[in-house]
């Protein structure tokens, strides 16, 4: 009869384990995925954009398993996202394209195609409407058959900013009754505007925005090749659009409060869809597996459209003084640039503000350090290591211990405050 | 009798920009102070040559903006030079253009043959290590692994510039001003480099410890006939500490020789208008 | 939908870019490679770059061994050899010398490694700079140039205030003579046993992206300083409670009835190793 290793570890973890699924179901509910996907738009958008990984039913199924933590849900998605093989690089994206269901503008009263305010909270009242405690499938369908019967299906007439009549009225059946994910979950509204010139291209015609150069060289994938330092405006705009939207917001605050000087305007906020190429996968001789192709913002007829995806920009414009030529200053605006998935207005505008900060790099200033802003900004590592403390360091600790003793036997005619102080040391050492 | 310098500088030449045809050359024509009205290029020095001979103190004099710190900077390696060779005796027999070395080489240049003591002590020390592991610093860097030598040394050296041997395991952040230039004046001498470098060292301070600062680096040069490149806007500075002077304005030197006779007899404008501005 | 995973998880393309980034670990002895690490099924800081180190060697052959702080049973060890066994089927072991694939935090285990086997070491931070220099652009300059006085300095500041060295573990190294680099928080104890290792020795730090090794039979130097040599931890005069064991790293216990302090082997599996020997014999 031999020794062996007493089983206490695995049988913890896998009590542990089934106690943790007793507290996602001992209320005796059972969270349907379409439930999730119907009613939590919020959440969903916000992990879809941490999570890097557009999928409405993932993020939803994600957020069953993670109980409606966000901190977990990520994590499964970015998780999943590992075992994916890589088929494709999309097509660039213009989003002039978008299909608009919501854009404003804090820089002007008026821009063409006009301040279209859509579905945001902006201007609700934060009351707790205890109806919702109420509220049925069926009170559901009545209000949404009256609300389709008010937008009607003949442009104008007694409608608020909200809804306009353009283009096909395909994707019609999303605004009624099609509440749960079906097959291609949401998509354009019938009422969505595509088409709508950027304000900033206005600008620029104007003279009032210096004119932004083509760069159509292939982005640094980062979850291909780990992000170096000096990193490249593709790496960093991918490491913001990433970003943990609470870590990004606080920062964002950090500038917009006063660690700086920057005064930035919304210039425009889009949100809507945007539609997705690629590259014609099986006929064209220059697409391989991989995907990568020399020019992504060259286009063909032959591209494929894939699909589209929910996202939020944000262009924030920010007076700077340049000195050009003569030693001549000159007040100029630039863009800081935010893009999400989902409906992600803070996140966008946040990304925005921390973008310019990395471009404009001055010295001094923490919120515009790109290793202080992009190492520190991301769910998975941040989460991930400040809960690894809770692992034992038991053998780290005892060598410590062993260097805190020592020292104290040496110090022994130092007075007992210089001592502990100094043990104080080793151990934060 | 002439000894070969150890420091030789040729047509050290530094510009922030891209530089046209108007202000490119040696002669340029229309540049307002150092700056080109053209392409906006700031050429902060242009075509500098000097020699330091062993032991001897050469002071480089000049207002804000003259470029005498960007001309330390490029010495110590803190910028790429634009244009120009420098060549110390001491590294490859003179032979070989240190600006054009392997960042690796001008790692160990700087940590075996130089020193630089910094108007502001934040450059030049760390404020949170001790005084004497500051000294050390610089001695581990030119590979020295005993903790004995490193501490007799660093006490010696503290001892030199006057700060008590009980302070030295204090952090320079709790020390004054001129307590400071001089925790970093040790560190840069500790590794008895040919060439010590100093960048308005006493500007800032009190004068009374200007004065004390300034009369330790005329002990310590002497004592151990350091050679030295003394960086100041003072003149009156320049004329304690320098042997010979070189004068700076916009970028160019306008006048050099010996320290007694630019002072007595200054011939560019400019030099005679600082003169008869010393008090 | 139900989703099958690839053997040991990760996609083929995944496991070829590690490993490739591992033979340049190889050929750079104590270099730290960076890599385009992916998030793993457990938590950042919990051991993602050992996992992935270790999921991109593993062959159906393999035979492996995961400890945590010396233990076999400890929770993290536990949970990490699930994750292994659920995604490849691969056997696992206590016994070190059975093990082709050992995967540890925070310890080596005391039965010295053979040719053949590999070591996989799990790091929170590979930087060893790290409380000198706070930016990563500045120490990858550091280690390009060879400019390794902080490292020392920072010993030479522990020396001041306590007179001798206080590191606890992690005490940083010189790699064949060129790289510092850092051990990962193995005790000081441990250090030695990286010097002219017969096995490949593999360090992985996920979240920071970076892998590192030190090949077999390559030199491995802790920092020090001639007049203040490197010491490891004593455990003079101590016996495990157990097995009788001496010289080895002990973990510090106290008898819940008595209040006595005693002590035990921290390698579970040497210890159990000697217990059974001794019941042989």
């Amino acid at each position: 009869m031999g020794y062996v290793a007493v089983k206490g570890g695995t049988a913890a973890i896998e009590e542990s384990i089934r106690r943790l699924k007793y507290e996602r179901l001992k209320k005796g509910t059972v969270l349907k995925v379409r439930d999730i996907e119907g009613g939590m738009r919020g959440l969903i958008d916000q992990i879809m954009s941490e999570g890097s990984l557009y999928d409405e039913t993932l993020a939803a199924l994600a957020i069953k398993q993670a109980e409606g933590s966000p901190e977990e849900a990520v994590f499964l998605l970015r998780a999943y996202r590992s075992t994916l093989p890589r088929k494709h690089y999309a097509r660039t994206i213009r989003t002039e394209r978008m299909a608009v269901e919501r854009r404003i503008s804090a820089s002007f009263k008026d821009i063409p195609g006009g301040q279209i305010l859509g579905a945001t909270y902006d201007f609700t009242h934060r009351l707790i409407d205890f109806e919702l405690m109420e509220e049925t499938e069926e009170t559901a369908r009545a209000w949404l058959r009256e609300f389709a019967e008010s937008v009607g299906d003949a442009g104008s007439g007694g409608m608020n900013d909200g809804m306009a009549e353009r283009g096909d009225a395909s994707g019609g059946a999303a605004v009624f009754g099609g509440a749960s994910g079906g097959s291609a979950g949401g998509g354009p509204d019938a009422g969505a505007l595509d088409g709508l010139p950027k304000v900033s291209d206005y600008l620029r015609k104007e003279g009032l925005l210096p004119d932004c150069e083509e760069d159509n060289r292939e982005p640094d994938d980062v979850t291909r090749r780990s992000l170096t330092f000096p990193s490249t405006r593709s790496q960093r705009l991918q490491v913001l659009t990433r970003g943990q939207t609470g870590a990004m917001t606080s920062l964002a605050y950090a500038v917009i409060r006063g660690y700086d000087v920057v005064h930035p305007t919304v210039g425009e906020l889009r949100v809507g869809h945007l539609p997705v190429y690629i590259a014609d996968p099986v006929g064209s001789e220059d697409s391989d597996a991989a995907g990568s192709q020399a020019d992504p913002s060259g286009e063909s007829d032959d591209d494929y459209y894939i699909g589209n995806v929910k996202a939020t920009e944000a262009e924030m414009l920010i007076p700077v003084v340049t000195e050009k030529v003569r030693g001549k200053k000159e007040l100029e605006f630039q863009i800081g640039y935010g893009l999400c998935y989902g409906q992600n207005e803070t996140k966008a505008i946040a990304m925005g503000i921390l973008d310019y900060c990395l471009e404009a790099k001055k010295p001094g200033v923490p919120t515009h350090d790109e290793e202080f802003v992009l190492l520190h900004i991301d769910s998975v590592e941040s989460t991930g290591f400040i809960s690894h403390l809770k692992m034992p360091h038991y053998v780290t600790f005892q060598s410590k211990l062993d260097s805190v003793r020592r020292t104290k036997r040496t110090t022994g005619n130092a007075n007992d405050g210089e001592r502990t102080g100094a043990a104080m040391e080793v151990i934060r050492s | 009798m002439t000894e070969s310098p150890l420091l030789t500088v040729r047509n050290l030449t530094k510009r922030y920009g891209t530089g046209c045809v108007n202000c490119l050359g040696p002669r340029p024509a229309r540049l307002m102070k150092n700056v080109c009205p053209e392409c906006g290029t700031v050429t902060a020095c242009r075509d500098i040559s000097f020699d330091l001979y062993p032991g001897e103190v050469l002071g480089i004099v000049g207002e804000s903006g003259s470029g005498k710190s960007t001309l330390m900077r490029c010495l110590y390696f803190e910028e790429e030079v634009t244009e120009g060779e420098a060549y110390i005796r001491a590294f490859e027999d003179g032979k070989r253009n240190v600006f054009r070395e392997s960042s690796q080489k001008k790692r160990y240049i700087r940590n075996h043959l130089l020193g630089k003591v910094y108007q502001n002590p934040l450059l030049g020390l760390r404020m949170n290590f001790s005084s004497v592991g500051n000294i050390a610093e610089k001695l581990i860097a030119a590979g020295v692994r005993n903790v004995g030598r490193i501490m007799a040394r660093g006490e010696e050296l503290l001892a030199h510039v006057n700060i008590p041997v009980h302070r030295m395991k204090e952090v320079p952040a709790h020390f004054s001003g001129g307590m400071q230039q001089r925790v970093q004046i040790a560190k840069a001498l500790s590794t008895n480099p040919p060439v010590l470098l100093l960048d308005e060292v006493t500007t800032g301070l009190d004068l009374i410890v200007q004065a004390s600062v300034l009369d330790l680096v005329k002990i310590l040069q002497r004592e151990l006939n350091v050679a030295m490149i003394v960086v100041s806007h003072d003149l009156a500075v320049i004329r304690m500490l320098a042997d010979r002077t070189m004068v700076m304005l916009n970028g160019a030197v306008v006048e050099q020789g010996l320290t007694d006779q630019i002072l007595e007899d200054p011939q560019h404008p400019y030099t005679q208008e600082l003169v008869h501005s010393l008090l | 939908m139900r989703q099958a995973y690839n053997f040991a998880f990760f996609d083929e393309g995944s496991k070829r870019e590690i490993r490739r980034a591992v033979l340049k670990a190889i050929a750079i002895p104590g270099y730290q490679v960076p890599f385009a690490s992916r998030e793993m099924p457990i938590a950042r800081g919990w051991g993602t770059g050992g996992l992935q180190l270790t999921l991109s060697l593993i062959g159906r052959d393999d035979v492996v061994k995961v400890i945590d702080q010396g233990s076999d049973e400890s929770v993290n060890a536990v949970s990490i050899k699930k994750l292994i066994t659920k995604t490849t089927g691969v056997r696992t072991v206590e016994d070190t010398r059975e093990a082709t694939l050992i995967q540890s935090r925070h310890r080596i285990p005391e039965v010295p490694l053979g040719e053949g086997q590999i070591l996989v070491l799990q790091v929170p931070l590979p930087e060893p700079l790290r409380p000198y220099e706070p930016s990563e652009r500045e120490t990858k300059k550091l280690h390009a140039e060879k400019e390794y006085s902080g490292a020392w300095l920072m010993l030479f500041e522990q020396i001041v205030k306590y007179g001798m060295t206080a590191t606890g573990a992690d005490h940083p190294v010189m790699v064949h003579g060129r790289y510092v680099m850092a051990p990962s928080p193995i005790p000081r104890f441990d250090n030695p046993k990286m010097n002219f290792s017969r096995a490949l020795i593999l360090l992985g730090a996920g979240r920071e992206k970076k892998v590192y090794a030190v090949p077999p039979y390559t030199r491995v130097v802790s920092l020090d300083f001639e007049d203040v040599p490197f010491r490891t931890e004593s455990f003079e005069g101590v016996r495990c409670r157990q097995c009788g064991a001496e010289g080895v790293f002990m973990d510090e216990l106290v008898d819940e009835e008595t209040g006595e302090v005693y002590h035990q082997c921290n390698d579970t599996s040497y210890c159990l190793g000697r217990l059974n020997r001794r019941e042989v014999s």
